[in-house]
């Protein structure tokens, strides 16, 4: 397994390691190749400017990162007994790089899966790329809706749950606290248009009204001179006094910039929810049952930190990989897809609930999470949105409204 | 330590009753209250609540029938209970959360998955020593011996396997592949079947022991239940080779199963999130613990109905009946 390093080391043992590699292809390495599974990692780390809010969360750079290697080593404990192996190819990148050469070099050692940590323009570009038609992604970070709808393919499945799964997600809760008057606040970059979107649909399907909406007329500010109360205990009352009636603060705010300032700040006594707050998510750290108190452990022996959404999305990917190797005892493409693609696929996760694959966006079918600060508050679906096929399916796009086509 | 005080007392009482008063008893762990809940199996009603540690889960009797044993998981080891005087008695570590255990029927050991360490550890109750740690999958949980005592079978919850280990050598001989998340084996009385029960793939695979291959997988199907909710964990096996019993988990429901056709006959409605059961000693009556409703619903064999429910402590977990 490669490890992430920096700079010309990193690029001096990628030229050794692919020798090595090519050294076998050449030989009569073929005869194991049957047994063994290649899974890439291609992610970008995040931008040096961007921090958390919040003192208290910590900067994570290799999100996804471990928990594709935690997959490969849960993988790798069930391969010992049926004769399989899985390894990672490791592409981390830096920020400003271009994630084509990453699927490059990952295509240079005939990797076919490809777990991407990517936000969604750089998914597009790896997958528009002529390297990416004949391979099979897993996006385990990008929410966009248009990738599971008008812009998705057939090579990509989503580990990661949609703004739309999340919204929804959230105004099932909301709509079972009957809380069903929203006022929303979202900022100004371009995912926080679309998360606004998505729970303004979101409300609409489940019965809630937003009752007014304001954007967040400031840029990220400099928050270590804020502190979070010197100008802001002012700001937020007066920003929000104009807004009507309302039973709770629904916050977009994607990058973190500035609705974590809102609990308890709000002019009226109302509870938040959103990106800060109360949060719809895949996962999260106070989340315990159904074993999951297990993943935790596992996972913070290896990492040294606690396991992010996007390590949940990407763990998810390796393991639904080594669960249809095991059960088709194939690491070949075809054989392992159709398993993925068809009715016996189901996962365990931690959820309570075996999680699955759409057919028609190829969407994981999951259960999420909607968790305070520091505890979970609850699981959606919530009990009485009744679905034809299966609850966890009222999450996004359903069947007959999906864009998507293959 | 442990006081003289309810528990006396009603030793005292059991002392001076008659024999033929002297019930069976049933033995519940509560898993967030750290307690065992003890049920007089005749009048149906708690009788007595013990303190244990930490998270209780699976419980197993020793083979002189003094103790009872209780895998307490967050402080990584086993309570003893002293079954006369109904109080913890003495405490053995056990390897990192302990989660189902089971006696050897001959020999004095108690088999032990660690769920975190993928491991199954051996314990020897007599020596309070450790006789063996054997490597296993991802997540240990069920644990079952072969009425011989030949074979320990283990189930591992990420792996999706039950292994098959062989008690002289402690060595993993078969492993075989079952559906997704099982958590419990059960042989059958004379030994030529275990069967495994898969929490998410929401099956029972009937495995060979001549053989160690799956002969059937029994699908669980409740009309009006979302599909999900239907997850199969605890199962119980009648000795006469009549009947089985499998817990549905969140879809409330015991399932009753032909032991010989492995033809679904019913399906129970009991409490929320029907975890495990036990049978009585004439098995006439089924116990089963409802982890969310926090009760214990007694179910009448014959005429497959629930009769009552009782309510326990916080989150019951196992279930076990004294011999």
């Amino acid at each position: 397994m490669w490890t992430t390093r920096s700079g010309w080391t990193q690029r001096l043992a990628r030229a050794g390691l692919l020798a090595v590699m090519v050294g076998l292809w050449t030989g009569a390495g073929h005869a194991n190749d049957r047994d063994t599974m290649k899974i890439g990692l291609l992610a970008l780390e995040p931008a040096d400017d961007h921090a958390p809010l919040s003192l208290l969360d910590t900067i994570v750079r290799d999100a996804g990162l471990q928990g594709a290697r935690l997959g490969i080593s849960d993988n790798n404990e069930t391969g010992r007994f049926l004769g399989q192996e899985f390894l990672l190819v490791e592409e981390m990148l830096e920020h400003q790089a271009d994630p084509v050469e990453g699927l490059e070099r990952l295509a240079e050692q005939n990797v076919h899966w490809i777990i991407t940590h990517l936000p969604a323009e750089a998914l597009n570009t790896v997958l528009s790329h002529e390297l990416a038609e004949q391979r099979t992604f897993f996006n385990a970070a990008a929410p966009d809706d248009a990738l599971r709808g008008e812009q998705c393919r057939r090579n990509l499945f989503h580990v990661t749950p949609s703004r739309r799964m999340l919204a929804d997600a959230l105004a099932q809760f909301l709509a079972y606290k009957r809380w069903n008057r929203w006022a929303l606040v979202y900022g100004n970059t371009d995912q926080d248009e679309l998360l606004a979107g998505a729970l303004r649909d979101s409300a609409r399907r489940f019965g809630a009204r937003v009752a007014g909406e304001k954007q967040w007329p400031h840029t990220a500010m400099a928050r270590r001179a804020e502190g979070g109360f010197h100008a802001i205990q002012r700001e937020i009352p007066v920003f929000l006094q104009d807004l009507p009636e309302h039973d709770v603060l629904v916050i977009a705010d994607e990058t973190d910039y500035f609705g974590e300032y809102f609990p308890y700040q709000t002019r009226l006594p109302r509870p938040v929810a959103g990106t800060q707050g109360m949060r719809p998510t895949a996962w999260h750290r106070a989340h315990e049952s159904w074993g999951a108190v297990q993943l935790h452990r596992r996972f913070e022996k290896q990492a040294e930190r606690w396991m992010q959404p996007g390590d949940f999305a990407a763990w998810i990917a390796v393991r639904a990989l080594g669960e249809a190797a095991a059960r088709t005892s194939s690491v070949q493409p075809e054989e392992v897809l159709d398993y993925l693609r068809g009715d016996d696929f189901a996962l365990g996760a931690y959820l309570g609930e075996p999680v699955s694959f759409r057919g028609w966006d190829q969407q994981l079918r999951q259960p999420v999470l909607v968790a305070g600060p520091r505890m979970v508050v609850s699981v959606s679906p919530q009990e009485g949105f009744l679905h034809p096929e299966t609850p966890l399916d009222s999450l996004g796009h359903d069947r007959p409204e999906s864009q998507c086509r293959f | 330590m442990f006081k003289f005080g309810a528990s006396g007392l009603l030793l005292l009482t059991l002392a001076l009753t008659p024999p033929a008063a002297l019930a069976e008893r049933v033995f519940v762990s509560n898993e967030k209250d750290n307690t065992i809940s003890v049920i007089d199996a005749d009048r149906l009603e708690v009788i007595e609540t013990i303190r244990v540690g930490r998270r209780p889960r699976s419980m197993a009797f020793s083979n002189n029938g003094e103790w009872l044993f209780v895998a307490v998981g967050d402080d990584e080891a086993i309570d003893i209970i002293d079954l006369e005087t109904l109080q913890v008695r003495s405490r053995q570590a056990s390897g990192p959360d302990p989660e189902v255990i089971r006696v050897d029927p001959n020999r004095p050991y108690i088999y032990v998955s660690n769920e975190d360490d993928n491991i199954v550890t051996v314990l020897d109750y007599e020596r309070r020593s450790r006789v063996a740690r054997i490597p296993v999958g991802v997540e240990p949980e069920g644990v079952a011996l072969s009425p011989d005592g030949k074979w320990l079978v283990n189930t591992t919850e990420t792996s999706n396997m039950a292994h098959f280990i062989d008690t002289e050598t402690f060595e993993v001989v078969h492993n075989v592949l079952v559906d997704a998340r099982p958590r419990h084996a059960e042989f059958t009385k004379d030994g030529s079947e275990v069967w495994v029960s898969a929490e998410i793939g929401a099956t029972v695979s009937v495995i060979d022991m001549e053989d160690f291959r799956i002969k059937q997988t029994i699908d669980f199907d409740v009309r009006g239940v979302p599909r999900e909710t239907v997850q199969a964990v605890g199962v119980e096996l009648t000795s006469d080779g009549r009947y089985a019993f499998v817990a549905l988990g969140p879809s409330n429901r015991v399932a009753v199963v032909d032991q010989q056709s492995y033809e679904v006959l019913d399906y129970i409605l009991v409490g929320q999130r029907v975890w495990h059961l036990a049978l009585n000693g004439d098995e006439t009556r089924l116990f089963t613990t409802n982890g969310v409703s926090g009760d214990v619903t007694v179910i009448d064999v014959e005429s497959r109905r629930a009769l009552k429910s009782i309510p326990v402590g916080r989150f019951p977990w196992g279930v076990v009946v004294s011999p």
